[in-house]
């Protein structure tokens, strides 16, 4: 073969091992290769000492190359796996020093998924940030991952190292979760196609909860084809999850075909206000000129309860986080601090203040203090309460829109990728970067952020489309026809 | 001062489910440490609860014997505080929308019925076990994610006893449901009290104490009655009443203040947003309904009114179900309308067999069965044997495995009732006690039963005392 196995997407590889072109012991190899020498730039896995390296995949994962052509759709190619989602045997530790050592011993739902259909699930871990609390990966403990577009500029988060690993071709095909945008805002930053599914499409089973009623596990792919493989995959009722839903899983990749005419589309105005940067804007615009002549059709609408969306946010997903993280008390697993205090009748409450006082980062805190406060007595009325009640309102904006239109389109990010270090210090103006992601998860839609052009500066930008819930296949249609009729995703990073 | 007293109880059952209520991790009693756990109920990350089904049919058929109302939409809370034995920190449980409220239980007081009001039942999870050691705690989580059904009463208890007669009656028909096994020792049953006292009249309540770690209704009895008097005492000398948890010493026969530091703990209640809401319709509770056999104050109702059986005798009857259904049986097969008798031998000799043997009187292996011991009934009244004689031969007959009457035959133990043999006998007696004879002329009475006694003793027991008391004074007076 030719090009070199770690460049090629998912849908390329399967079709050359179909013609006996290659096979996965050898696209394993290409991709060590790869991320040996690029990885210290980018820092997109975690945990990959040298001993990890010869290690870095499951061996019972690893199909023969003769049964590979057989059934398994995904013919042993290797899946990386963010580190919030738990692989048995392997460590799982949403990059946070609380869960130390943590070996999950059970499989995620979607790691079985993947099994099942022939992946090889690298056992090294995708960077984020710990327990997805954060929009840049700046938040692990093991520092942020880097953007291979612009090294000094952060990768987005909390995905961060799923879509890096993407956008360097350090892997193939990615998991990532979406609680409030961590799929898509970083699949935007890096160039690279992220879905966030319908809530309950797809199980959480094992999946490390930040909120769980906006928690989705998602697919971080190098295009379109090869996110509609991971979502035929992943997707599905869970017995084990009594969040996700019996519908039927149709077969994404029917839906990958060109025509659009007729599409209606809508463009909320409250999403293109002050704060847009005018680059981003711009480039979404002329995005949706090309929907347009592609035979689509677009209208401004209005989501008015949009403006609530981040504090709404911020009130459920902090409160369902405090409740979430209580288990990481130094008892059972993970790290626990050593015992100073010699005072007998605090001892209990020392280990937890100490472990969690030591065990969690910044952010971590800031949020469970805030998921606690608006959650305790006297305050649960006026925050929590009265937050849920506006997340129905929000909710309610997007199937007013959907009645009349097939999808919405917005841009992913108000900005590209800004530098390491840059929003760090200001929570807030952190938080307000998730300004275009967040309603989708208060209201459970699907959505997906697809290349759609550069910055001045070179930086990509990321084009989101909505749809109503379960409709995961017209937004794979509207999506692969703007990707086929570009060539944004084919563009790759000069590392 | 008159005061009233005021409880409430506050019970919690282990429902009998196979598995827990959110895994499927068996529910076994009294296994290995540890060994019926799944990362589930371990609360591990990423891990999910399922409910179990069975979990919720059993609170509901607890709910409608309860006569509560049950709500057609009921979700689950999380109630959120830190401890070893709790994996996830928080419980599972009801808070907002239980599944059902607003019911009551009848208690029988000597001569009334009262009404205890219900205020909710609701289902939650079990934490799990802390054993103390010296320098460290073990935990066992086997216990932990067993479903729970809380029961809470309202106010409506005004005495010791009556907070007794309310845990049997409660017992009693969550017995008859065989939703629990409802065994204080096991701790499938657990019960914490609020008691306060008011001045008679009064409509403002009393300042209330929690009483915690009665392991049995005796303990709660005796509980509440020391607390009453505690409490009585410091009204009367003017003394506030401290609200604080309190636990029962079982040794020292008093209760102790837990001196806990802070006030009411905030348990940050918020909806499981990993378990959906759950929507009871109607179709399901009447399939539950079908499944509610008829409970104890019915059953005691209906004896009373088809037997003619005393509210007394009713109420042993028909606490536990088996010795009920038992009970009844053998009253249909018993001939005579007057059913006192085999009743008197049901709640008097057959309980008392059953307790000795640690089991229920249905589950006594009297051979030949209840035919068999209606046969021995008969018997005794008849005056073939003396009622004596046959409870000897009840329990020679459970322990050997020969029935009854074949004892009876085989040992010769039909009572003598013929005057003619019975005189010669007591002829013996008296010229062989001459003295006790003399005495008993002189006045002394306790002489005669000594000499019933004798005669009792060389007839082996088979003389009928009674006959044999006439003759001896006819020919002592005689003489």
């Amino acid at each position: 073969m030719k090009e070199e196995p770690y460049k090629l997407t998912a849908h390329e590889l399967i079709e050359r091992i179909d013609k006996k072109e290659t096979n996965s012991e050898e696209i394993i190899g290409s991709l060590k290769k790869r991320i040996k020498d690029v990885e210290s730039k980018v820092r997109a896995y975690v945990r990959l000492s040298n001993s990890h390296f010869s290690n870095l995949t499951h061996n019972s994962q690893h199909l023969k190359p003769d049964t590979q052509h057989l059934r398994p759709i995904l013919r042993g190619i290797p899946v990386s796996i963010k580190d919030n989602i738990c692989t048995q045997g392997y460590n799982t530790e949403c990059c946070s020093k609380i869960l130390d050592g943590f070996k999950p011993p059970y499989d995620a739902t979607v790691i079985r998924k993947l099994k099942q259909a022939g992946a090889t699930i690298l056992a090294a871990k995708t960077n984020m940030d710990e327990f997805a609390f954060g929009s840049s990966t700046e938040n692990s403990c093991y520092g942020p991952t880097h953007n291979p577009w612009d090294l000094d500029a952060v990768v987005g988060g909390s995905s961060g190292g799923s879509a890096a690993a993407v956008a360097s071709d350090e892997a193939i095909l990615t998991l990532g979760s979406d609680t409030g945008g961590s799929i898509r805002q970083p699949a935007s930053f890096c160039g690279v196609v992220g879905l966030k599914p319908t809530y309950g499409r797809v199980s959480r089973y094992g999946l490390i909860a930040f909120a769980s009623s906006l928690d989705q596990i998602g697919p971080i792919t190098k295009d379109v084809r090869d996110s509609a493989i991971l979502m035929n995959v992943i997707s599905g009722y869970d017995s084990f999850d009594s969040t996700s839903i019996n519908v039927d899983v149709p077969d994404y990749t029917k839906s990958l075909g060109m025509d659009i005419k007729g599409i209606k589309i809508a463009i909320p105005n409250e999403y293109f206000i002050e704060g847009l940067d005018k680059d981003v804007k711009t480039i979404v615009e002329e995005a949706i000129n090309k929907l347009k002549s592609l035979g689509a059709n677009y209208k401004s609408v209005s989501l008015p309860h949009t403006q609530y969306a981040i504090p709404v946010y911020y009130i459920i997903a902090t409160a369902e986080a405090s409740s979430n993280l209580a288990r990481f008390d130094g008892v059972q697993y993970g790290f626990r601090a050593e015992h100073r205090t010699p005072n007998t009748e605090h001892r209990l409450i020392d280990m937890y203040n100490q472990t969690r006082g030591e065990g969690f980062g910044q952010e971590a805190k800031r949020r469970i203090i805030l998921g606690t406060f608006v959650l305790s007595h006297g305050y649960y009325d006026a925050y929590y309460l009265r937050a849920l009640k506006v997340r129905t309102l929000i909710k309610q904006d997007f199937d007013k829109v959907f009645t009349e239109f097939d999808c919405v389109v917005t841009p992913t990010s108000p900005t590209a990728a800004f530098k390491i270090g840059e929003k760090i210090k200001d929570p807030l103006r952190m938080y307000l970067s998730d300004i275009y992601t967040i309603s989708v998860n208060l209201a459970g839609i699907p959505a997906i952020s697809i290349p759609c052009g550069f910055t001045k500066k070179g930086l990509p930008v990321g084009l989101q489309i909505l749809v109503k819930p379960f409709n995961e296949e017209l937004l794979f249609k509207v999506a692969y026809t703007y990707e086929q009729n570009t060539t944004w995703h084919s563009m790759k990073p000069k590392l | 001062m008159d005061y009233e007293v005021v409880i409430g109880l506050e019970v919690h059952l282990h429902l009998k489910t196979k598995t827990k209520a959110f895994c499927g991790c068996s529910t076994e009693f009294g296994q290995e440490p540890n060994s019926q756990v799944c990362p589930v109920c371990l609360g591990f990350p990423g891990c999910l609860p399922v409910l179990n089904k069975v979990a919720l049919d059993y609170a509901i058929k607890v709910a409608l014997s309860l006569n509560c109302k049950v709500q057609e939409y009921t979700k689950f809370d999380r109630k959120n505080y830190f401890y070893p034995d709790l994996p996830k920190n928080y419980q599972i449980s009801q808070y907002a929308l239980p599944i059902s409220r607003d019911g009551f239980l009848n208690i029988d007081l000597d001569d009334k019925t009262k009404r205890i009001g219900i205020t909710r039942v609701h289902l939650e999870e079990d934490a799990g076990k802390l054993i103390h050691r010296e320098d460290s705690s073990l935990v066992d989580f086997n216990r932990a994610g067993i479903p729970l059904l809380e029961i809470v009463s309202e106010p409506d208890i005004n005495s010791p006893q009556e907070a007794y007669e309310y845990l049997t009656s409660l017992k009693s028909i969550i017995e008859y449901l065989d939703v629990s096994d409802c065994d204080m020792e096991k701790g499938s049953l657990r019960c914490d009290a609020n008691i306060s006292i008011r001045k008679k009249g009064a409509r403002e309540l009393g300042v209330k104490t929690e009483l915690k770690n009665m392991n049995s209704f005796k303990a709660i009895k005796e509980g509440l009655s020391f607390e009453v008097e505690r409490q009585t005492e410091l009204l009367n000398k003017g003394k506030p009443i401290v609200q604080e948890t309190r636990l029962w010493d079982v040794r020292e026969l008093k209760t102790v203040s837990m001196r806990t530091k802070e006030e009411a703990q905030d348990y940050h209640y918020f909806p499981e947003p990993d378990l959906t809401a759950f929507i009871i319709n109607e179709a399901q509770i009447e399939e539950i309904k079908k499944t509610i056999p008829e409970l104890p104050q019915g059953k005691m109702l209906r004896f009373i009114k088809d037997y003619g059986l005393s509210k007394y005798d009713t109420k042993i009857l028909v606490f536990a179900k088996n010795n009920a259904d038992y009970a009844e049986d053998c009253i249909k097969m018993y001939p005579n309308k007057d059913k006192k008798p085999i009743v008197n031998w049901l709640i008097g000799p057959l309980l008392s067999e059953a307790n000795n043997r640690n089991c229920s009187i249905s589950e006594l292996k009297i051979p030949g069965g209840k035919q068999e011991l209606l046969k021995l009934v008969e018997s005794t009244q008849a005056g073939k044997i003396s009622h004596l004689m046959a409870k000897s031969v009840l329990n020679e007959s459970i322990d050997s495995g020969r029935p009854c009457l074949t004892i009876i035959q085989d040992k010769n133990l039909f009572q003598i009732s013929d005057s003619g043999s019975l005189d010669n006998i007591v002829e013996e007696v008296i010229k062989e006690n001459a003295k006790s004879a003399a005495d008993y002329k002189q006045g002394k009475s306790n002489a005669l039963m000594f000499m019933v006694g004798r005669v009792m003793c060389k007839t082996s027991g088979r003389a009928n005392p009674k006959m044999v008391q006439e003759i001896l004074k006819r020919r002592l007076t005689d003489a």
